[in-house]
Formats: C-alpha cells, structure tokens, sequence
C-alpha cells in the first residue's frame, strides 16, 4: 500500500494541491500527533473534547482558514478546509464537530451575514473561541426539513423563538447557534416560510436539553437544544426572511462533500489499521494475511478505497473552482459512506474476537461509522436527489 | 412433513415470550446502563428453569429437545443480548460439556447444581493466540499423582467473572498437537484459579467476558472430562452442539427488529405521511421479513436433525453463518429506517447493532463455518469418489 492512500502526498490527480497546502498539512498533522492523537481515548471516555483543545487549534490557525483576512483568517480555498477535514478524521471522527463548525456553519455566516454579524462573530470563530452549531433537525422533522416546527414570530424590531431541536452537534460547546425556524408557519409551500438565525449562548429561553449519548462519535458533543419564548432582536436574522431553506440547500454540497471525505479518511485509516493487523496476527502457523480470504478481501476493499479517493478528490478539485456538483456530491455521499460501512464490517471480521474489544481502534471506528449513512441528508434522500436530477 | 411445534412447545415458548417481553425487556436500557442483570431477573429466570435448558430432567434441568430449546433461545432472544449471553453461555457452551462428555459422577455432582443456576457455567478455549486457531493454546496441565497442575491464561471468557465451572482445555501432551489437548472441568474456588481483568467490549453489556489465568491451579485427575487426549475433540462437539441455539438466538433478535421497524415506519411521519409509505422503506421491511423467515426454516430444521439423531456438522455450520450475517445485516437496515434515533442511545435499535457485531466472531468465526461447510463437502466428494486422491 502506498503513502498516497491516507493522503499524505496526494498522486498525480490532485493538482489542486499546491506547496502551501502541503505545509498547511504538514503542520496540522504535527500539531494533531501531539496534541490530540495522545489525548484522545480520554475525550472519547469524557465524551468531550476541551475547549482549550479548540483555542490552541486556533489559535495556529487552523480553524476556518478560508476566512477573509479583515476576520482573521487567511482567505485560503476549499482545499484547505478538505486538509483540515481529513487530518481531524484520521485521529477520530469524534474530532468532526471542529470540522462542521469550520467548513460547514462559520460558512452561513460568511455568506449570508450583514458586515455587522460578520465582524461580531467572525473573528471568534476563526480563534476557536466562538463555537458554532447549526439546528435544523427536530424529533419531528428529520429528512423531512421542511415539517419543522420551532417558529420565529416577528413582533415590533424583534422575533420571538419557541421549539426544539435535536441531535445538534457541538450541541454543548456552542456559542453561537444558527436556528432554522418557521417565521411563516402557513404559506404554502412549507419551505418559503424558514428563516435562519443567530442565537447566543446567554440568550434568554434558550437552554441545552440532554447531551446525547450515541452509538459512536462519544467525544462529539451532540444535544437537544430548546427554546422557550426566545426573544432575538431583528438584526438577528441570518439573510433574508423566508429564504433559510434555499440558504441550507446551497451549503449542502459543501456539507455532503465533507461528510463524504471524513468516511473516505476513516475507510482509509480501518484499511491500514487492518493490514497492520493481519501481517502481526497468527493462526495456523502462519500471519493471517497469509490466508487467500484475507489478501481477496484486502484487496477488494483497496480497490473500492482507491475508487473513492479518486471521486472525492476530482470533487474537491471541482468544489475548489465553483461548480455545480450537487449531482456528483450527491453520489459520491451515499456511495462513499456505504463503501466506508462495508469495509468496516470486514476490517472488525479480520480482526477476529480482538476488534470487538475496545482497546482495540477498529471498534471505535465500527462505532463510529453507521451514522454517516444517516447525518447530513440520509443516504436515500441523496438516492432521490440524483434520481429527480436524472429527470425521473 | 410437519412444520407445527407441538401444543405443549408452543404453550411454553409463549409464557417465555411473556416473560421477555414484559419483565426482562422493560429492564433492557437499565441493564445497558447499570452492565448488570438485576438479581430479580436472574432469581425469575432461574426460577422458571432456563438455566437448565440443555440438562436432562434426572439431574434437575428442563430435559428438552434441541427444537424445543431454540424455540426457548428464540424468545430470550428478543430482548437485552447482554442478558441472553448470560444464560446461553452458560445453557450453551458452559454445561453442555458436562452433559455430553461428564461420566456418572460428575454430572451428579454438577449439573442439579448447574440446572438451578446456583453454580454457574463457563467454556474457557480462546486465548491471546489462539483464537481462531483452537489448536494452537497454551494453557498446559501436568499430571501430578492425582491432580493435575494447570498453568497458563484464557481470555474472552463469558460468565468469567461470576462462574463456578469452568470446561477448560489444556495441553497435557505438547508432543500431540490437538490430540495432545485434554478437557478439565475446573471450579472457581480451586486453589490457584484467577479471575483477571473484566474486558471492555463493544456490545453485550450485562455480559461479562474476562481473562483467566492458572497460577500452579490443582485440579484433581477425577475432573478431567471424557478421557485425556479427547479434549479438542470435546471441544469441537460442543461448540457444534451450540451452533442451532446461536442461530435462534439471533433469530429472536431478528424478529424483534422486524417488529419495531414495521412499527416504526408506520409511526414516523415525513413528507406529510408515515414513511412506511415510502416504497425503498417497505422494500427494506421485505428484505428483513425474508431474512427472518429464511433463518426461522434453516434454524428448526437444523434442530429437527439434531433431533433425529443426524449429523448436523455442515448444517449447524450454515445455520450460525446465516444467523450471524442476517442479523447484522438486519441490525443495519433497522438503524437506517430509524435513521438519527437509531443512532442515539434512547432507541434499543443501537443496542441490537453493537451486539450484533460479535455473533460473526464467536463460537467461531464465519470464516471458520465456511471452512467447516467446505470440508465437509470435500469429504461428501471423497465418499462418493472413492478413486480421487485429494
């Protein structure tokens, strides 16, 4: 297997990747080796991470690289967001909620927020010191975003916020909350009635429900947040009224890109993970990776990784230069995460009684694995999305 | 042909199910909280005689045949794998050795013990190298007048923290390979037996599986089970004994998931209708209603053999591949049409898919059943062949 495959020096199709994003890697792997890969299993156990471990991350500047310089980043392109994507996927994908404030929700506020939010918020969030969460998903309305049902009514130069949202990553952490409401609960259809707002930590009415324990991901803080008679002045309004859901759906290519990249790294991490495992492991008489059953199925999963790596990164490439890939980012998010379960399925196999065990890093990443096929658009929904696009 | 369980069976398999569904299920999410089983649930379970599934009714257990205890493990199935590993560990691999290879003598003094719960069953093979590779253990015992001195360590173990018998192998003739391994039926309290550390696993919690280990233990020559020499042998006939009752284990796990999938897609609404109405969502209930029905016919009928007397060896070796990759493959499209819930620990769904997990693993592998099913059919070639050298 060569290096190519866990991204250290990207092969010849990725000529997006210039010398900075070379060192930008470079740098952040060292920075991650050091202080995150040791402390890790603790935060897995503490199901959270610290937020010093967010500061010093920031204060590198490796969170949210891509914003303007005048915020305090750096104006870097997408490339550096997939860096940073995929080196915080190889420690874990507990670490995934930096990644979703960085590439996914900072981006909201980038592009839709008035000079005055972007200068309020920005800077912290480029620090590490402003932490974000985005609220779409509620009990009631999951794939279907359009039911939700937490409102946002307007009174006088302000709105007033009632409802529940759940599963919100960085749900504990946050700072800042971009809350997805129903400013208009009757028009028709439904999706022209959500707007998107900036809720603080301290507002009042607004408090955090449960931290939520899951199969896997333990050291990403996901919650329920609740609102009750939240009062957010106007000038809390992210954007337009009424065009939250539009908002949601140009940023989703960039968020399923991202989801796809993270199962693509853990695909990877499992597939070396496992070929360490085989050539040290004895049975028979001989290392396991001896066994045609073993070569045959490393081998398969190789090819479908390297068929993955190959898709992701002609995606990045075209992500990078604007395109429309809603089609492509669609597959590549169903395919990739499917692939990505398959494949730990058959690396805890190879690693017999010892991958169920804990101490063992398969099992976290067999943990870890099974929500991807379901966060950030399930994986039937983006078999529809491309089906309308093929005109069916 | 006759696919009907009999009035008796079908009367006894419903009171369990009572008995699952509504005292031991309710008490699922604690028991995955807390690790444990309550003690009322065990006490019920002894009470009602589970423990003693796989022993005669002279010395005290149910005295039942091999369809009549899958269609008991199918019911324990339903609910907290943790719980049903406690009790299959022990009906299972944990007594069966005592039953099929103890003499007069030691199963009057084990198994009314074993068939009330009182004392605990446990099966120690599996080691740091040796897994799937049995043959390949290191635990040895040396004949000392009459004792035997074991030393060396297991790992794995369920019921290793709580049992008070033990069926352990051990090598007694290094010289010999496998027909230098011999069975021991070892108690807790022998002197120089050590219960090591609690293992951490993914799934089954409730269950507890440990490391073992054999400090200069003496174990007296009269607790060697079957005959020296015999015990890897043993060993195979018992892991293949248990091979149907794994599979309807896993198939009470199936069915349970079959029935909260349906009924939650006909609860969950999107799209302004329950997304049972969506066609992929009853498409991945048919899939699943198929699996189960497929592992139901393969499960009864590889109990059905066992019943005639027949050799079940390739069968009960399909019968635990096809439970296992069903249920995990069940496990998965559960989580899916649940999706965000199925992730999150308020839902038992993901209980079912870490738990699901190790049943490809245990009581040997899938790959180790597929070996198994080709040797077999090698052999059936060469009877029929009797000319071929192979």
């Amino acid at each position: 297997m060569d290096k190519s495959m866990i991204g250290k020096k990207p092969d010849s199709s990725n000529t997006f990747y210039t010398d900075e994003h070379q060192m930008f890697r470079q740098s952040l792997r060292r920075f991650l080796d050091k202080e995150a890969v040791p402390f890790f299993e603790k935060w897995e156990e503490e199901h959270i991470i610290p937020r010093s471990f967010w500061t010093k991350l920031g204060g590198k500047g490796f969170i949210c690289p891509w914003v303007n310089e005048e915020y305090g980043g750096m104006n870097t392109d997408f490339g550096f967001a997939a860096i940073l994507n995929e080196e915080l996927a190889r420690v874990g994908a507990g670490l995934s909620g930096i990644g979703t404030h960085s590439n996914i929700i900072v981006p909201y506020i980038a592009s839709f927020g008035t000079e005055e939010q972007k200068k309020k918020y920005l800077p912290g969030c480029v620090t590490g010191n402003m932490i974000t969460a985005i609220a779409m998903t509620e009990p009631g309305a999951g794939s279907d975003l359009a039911n939700i049902r937490t409102t946002a009514l307007k009174n006088g130069d302000s709105y007033m916020i009632n409802g529940q949202k759940t599963f919100i990553t960085n749900g504990i952490h946050s700072d800042l909350v971009i809350v997805a409401c129903k400013t208009d609960p009757h028009v028709t259809p439904a999706h022209r009635g959500i707007s998107l707002f900036l809720v603080e930590r301290d507002t009042p009415g607004f408090s955090r429900g449960r931290k939520l324990k899951k199969v896997g991901m333990h050291s990403q803080d996901t919650a329920e947040l609740i609102f009750e008679e939240v009062k957010v002045p106007a000038s809390n309004l992210l954007g337009e009224e009424g065009k939250g859901f539009y908002y949601l759906m140009t940023k989703l290519q960039q968020e399923r890109l991202v989801a796809a990249i993270n199962s693509l790294v853990a695909a990877e991490d499992m597939l070396q993970l496992t070929l360490s495992y085989v050539k040290e492991r004895n049975a028979f008489g001989k290392p396991i990776s001896k066994f045609q059953n073993t070569q045959f199925k490393l081998a398969e999963m190789a090819t479908e990784i390297k068929i993955g790596r190959t898709f992701v990164d002609h995606l990045i490439g075209k992500h990078i230069n604007g395109v429309d890939i809603v089609t492509e980012v669609s597959m590549a998010k169903w395919w990739i995460t499917d692939m990505a379960k398959r494949v730990s399925a058959e690396c805890i196999q190879l690693h017999g009684g010892y991958g169920y065990m804990e101490e063992y890093k398969i099992a976290r990443r067999y943990r870890d694995i099974p929500i991807t096929s379901i966060f950030a658009g399930t994986n039937e929904i983006m078999k529809t999305i491309i089906a309308k696009k093929l005109g069916l | 042909m006759d696919f009907n369980l009999s009035p008796e069976l079908l009367e006894m398999k419903k009171s369990i199910r009572d008995f699952v569904d509504n005292t031991v299920d309710p008490l699922a999410d604690q028991i995955e909280k807390e690790d444990k089983i309550p003690d009322h649930i065990m006490q019920m379970s002894k009470d009602i005689g589970l423990f003693g599934l796989s022993i005669p009714e002279e010395y005290g257990g149910l005295g039942i045949d091999m369809v009549a205890k899958c269609a008991i493990y199918e019911e324990i199935g339903r609910t907290s794998n943790g719980y049903t590993t406690v009790i299959g560990g022990h009906t299972g691999i944990g007594s069966v050795g005592i039953v099929e290879m103890g003499n007069e003598q030691q199963k009057r003094k084990y198994l009314p013990g074993m068939a009330t719960g009182e004392l605990l069953g446990a099966f120690a093979l599996t080691e740091p190298s040796a897994g799937s590779n049995a043959v390949a253990i290191k635990t040895k015992a040396v004949r000392k007048g009459d004792k035997y001195i074991l030393n060396g360590s297991k790992h794995y173990i369920t019921n290793g923290p709580s049992a008070a018998v033990f069926t352990v192998m051990a090598v007694t003739d290094p010289s010999k390979g496998a027909k230098g391994i011999t069975s021991f039926i070892v108690e807790s309290d022998f002197k120089g037996f050590i219960v090591g550390k609690t293992e951490e696993k993914m799934g089954l919690r409730g269950s507890h599986s440990s490391e073992i280990f054999f400090d200069d233990c003496e174990v007296p020559a009269e607790n060697v089970l079957g005959e020296e020499g015999l015990g890897y042998v043993n060993a195979l006939k018992i892991l293949a004994n248990g091979r149907a009752g794994l599979a309807a284990r896993n198939l009470g796990s199936c069915q349970k998931l079959l029935e909260l999938s349906v009924k939650y897609a006909h609860e969950r609404e999107q799209f302004g209708k329950p997304i049972f109405e969506q066609q992929i969502i009853q498409h991945y209930l048919a899939e699943i209603a198929l699996d189960v029905e497929t592992l139901r016919s393969v499960t009864y009928r590889v109990a059905w053999m066992v019943d005639q007397g027949m050799n079940v060896i390739k069968e009960a070796a399909m019968a635990k591949l096809l439970g296992s990759e069903i249920y995990n493959r069940i496990a998965d499209k559960a989580v899916q049409i649940h999706g965000g819930i199925g992730y999150i620990k308020d839902f038992p769904i993901e209980r079912y898919y870490r738990d699901a997990r190790i049943t490809k693993i245990y009581e040997g592998t899938s790959e180790i059943q597929k070996n198994i099913i080709a040797g077999q059919l090698h052999k059936e070639y060469l009877k029929s062949n009797p000319t071929v050298n192979v």
